[in-house]
């Protein structure tokens, strides 16, 4: 497609819209630097004491560990479950497999805070309310979905006849799919690894439900922060976050494209 | 790469190759039933059921849950209430996503992936993050209320802990996903009609009005279903914005879960957001039929 004309109209109209998108996102940045015992702005001063803060330890450390170790748990087992799937969704011609396809995916069609208090109901007489094991599960429920998505699309596009000829030359289907399939699928691997990862380490209205004081959530202890008080700790901890979201951005638009994987 | 490479001809490849193919699956199916299927069946099975006391159950039939649902004037209120706002909220993400969707549309190359980078970014930002932000911004001492005043008002603006507050909050985060539905439906406008309207002298708001809305009236509907939903069921921006005097469903099922414990009355009220989302895509799809 040729060079477009864009209009001026629509660029003048455009750009406020975008300053008001990003204006929640850019303004924790300032106040995270703010002297201020409160929240305020402009800050009255200026200072790194909210960053010291956050690192000094106690609940967000803590917080920030536990949510780490569960999305890096998440991410490996989502791809472990997800890619056997979607080889067979794939490879496998079957007459029902839009239907399952369909089925798999279905989580994501259900508001988290429905599916926070169905997982709750029935987690709670099986003790895994406000355990690690519990938080792994629900937060699969939910990264499950888009690795399957990702991955699926992936090997749709991974060439078959390159396959075929590995296979036709003697090499056993593991070795295939070692040597030949995964190589080929690795932008794809990266962007569902990058999407779990995000999605878990980010996912709170389910947590909320799972979580408990003994056990939290990076976004938990957030959620439970800014409902208390407001001071510009969270703004602290928000910048690091925003920082970890732009990484996973990029990750994904070198890898699997956003045009691709966020516009259908 | 090819095309004819891209997509694996429908008779391939054979099961031999992949002789455990169920057994690929297993583990997922087991995730979706165990952790997706089972919870909302017994979400449906628990609505009939009836609290004792806090938080214990009684596995006895019971109605009085969905009675309560339907005769207290209370809960009709709330589902009005949900209704109106997250009406508002689809039809402001709606008319601010617009302009910057046609302008994503439109650009190509390094400004179209930083333009999609900024929508994107919000997006994957955590609602946690975002509502905070809009704490800052809101706050009787946040930024738009110091501009407020440096104008020259005397006392600050109550935007937050009310409806406004969470019309805004929920306008804002709703925003990437109106504009990528919104995106995914421009496929359809072909600059060539915009041209040939212009060639035969039509002003640029007649072009607009005629050719371009039509053309997206399809993504247009798919966004506003895919907000309505989104906000319907939005807890985090309610919640923290509307400091606990803004009623709306999420917030009701949550309240009546984790603080006055009546589960068959939260999963009642689940059932009903359930049933929203029917009717709303129900709407939507006698809506596309219309567009064609």
């Amino acid at each position: 497609m040729d060079e477009r004309k864009v209009s001026a109209a629509l660029i003048l109209l455009a750009v406020p819209l975008l300053a008001f998108l990003l204006a929640p996102v850019l303004i924790t940045i300032p106040i995270s630097f703010s002297a201020d015992p409160y929240l305020s702005f402009p800050p009255s001063g200026w200072s790194t004491r909210w960053y010291r803060a956050a690192f000094s330890g106690g609940a967000v450390l803590d917080a920030f560990a536990t949510s780490v170790v569960l999305a890096v748990i998440v991410t490996t087992l989502s791809l472990l479950i997800a890619l056997p799937a979607a080889v067979a969704l794939v490879r496998l011609r079957w007459g029902w497999v839009s239907a399952l396809e369909g089925f798999l995916t279905a989580p994501l069609l259900l508001p988290a805070i429905v599916l926070g208090l169905a997982i709750l109901i029935v987690f709670a007489p099986l003790g895994l309310l406000a355990t690690f094991p519990g938080l792994v599960a629900a937060h699969l429920v939910v990264t499950l979905p888009y690795a399957l998505r990702i991955l699926s699309t992936a090997l749709a596009a991974a060439p078959l006849a390159a396959e075929e000829a590995a296979a036709t030359l003697g090499a056993s289907p593991l070795r295939v799919f070692w040597r030949v399939t995964l190589p080929a699928i690795r932008p794809g691997l990266a962007a569902s690894a990058a999407l779990c990862f995000l999605v878990s380490f980010d996912e709170v209205v389910i947590s909320l439900f799972l979580t408990g004081p003994r056990l939290s959530t990076l976004p938990v202890w957030m959620f439970h922060h800014v409902e208390n008080e407001a001071d510009p700790l969270v703004a602290a901890v928000s910048v690091l976050l925003i920082a970890l979201t732009v990484a996973i951005v990029l990750v994904v638009d070198r890898t699997a494209g956003l045009s691709r994987t966020f516009v259908k | 790469m090819t095309a004819a490479l891209a997509v694996p001809p429908p008779d391939m490849p054979n099961p031999a190759r992949l002789p455990a193919g169920p057994a690929l699956l297993a583990a997922i199916v087991a995730v979706n039933l165990l952790g997706f299927v089972a919870p909302v069946l017994n979400l449906l099975r628990l609505s009939f059921l009836k609290v004792e006391a806090i938080g214990t159950l009684r596995q006895t039939f019971d109605l009085s849950s969905w009675h309560a649902i339907l005769t207290d004037g209370f809960y009709a209120g709330l589902l009005a209430d949900s209704v109106l706002t997250c009406t508002l909220i689809t039809g402001l993400t709606l008319v601010l996503s617009y302009p910057v969707a046609l302008l994503i549309h439109r650009c190509r190359g390094t400004v179209r992936t930083l333009l999609l980078v900024m929508v994107v970014t919000p997006l994957l930002t955590s609602a946690v993050v975002r509502t905070y932000g809009w704490v800052a911004l809101l706050y009787d001492q946040g930024l738009v209320n110091g501009v407020l005043m440096a104008l020259g008002m005397s006392a600050p603006l109550r935007l937050m802990f009310n409806t406004v507050g969470v019309v805004i909050g929920l306008t804002e985060i709703l925003m990437p996903y109106m504009i990528l539905s919104l995106l995914a439906g421009f496929g359809r406008l072909d600059p060539r009609c915009e041209e040939a309207a212009q060639t035969l002298g039509a002003p640029p708001w007649r072009i607009f009005l005629r050719v371009v809305l039509p053309l997206t009236l399809p993504g247009i509907a798919l966004g506003c279903l895919l907000t309505f939903v989104l906000a319907l069921s939005s807890f985090i921006t309610p919640k923290l914005l509307g400091g606990g005097r803004v009623f709306l469903l999420a917030t009701e099922i949550y309240d009546q879960a984790m603080v006055t414990l009546n589960w068959p009355l939260a999963a009642a009220l689940s059932i009903v957001i359930l049933a929203m989302f029917g009717l709303a895509l129900v709407l939507y799809g006698r809506l596309v039929r219309r567009i064609g």
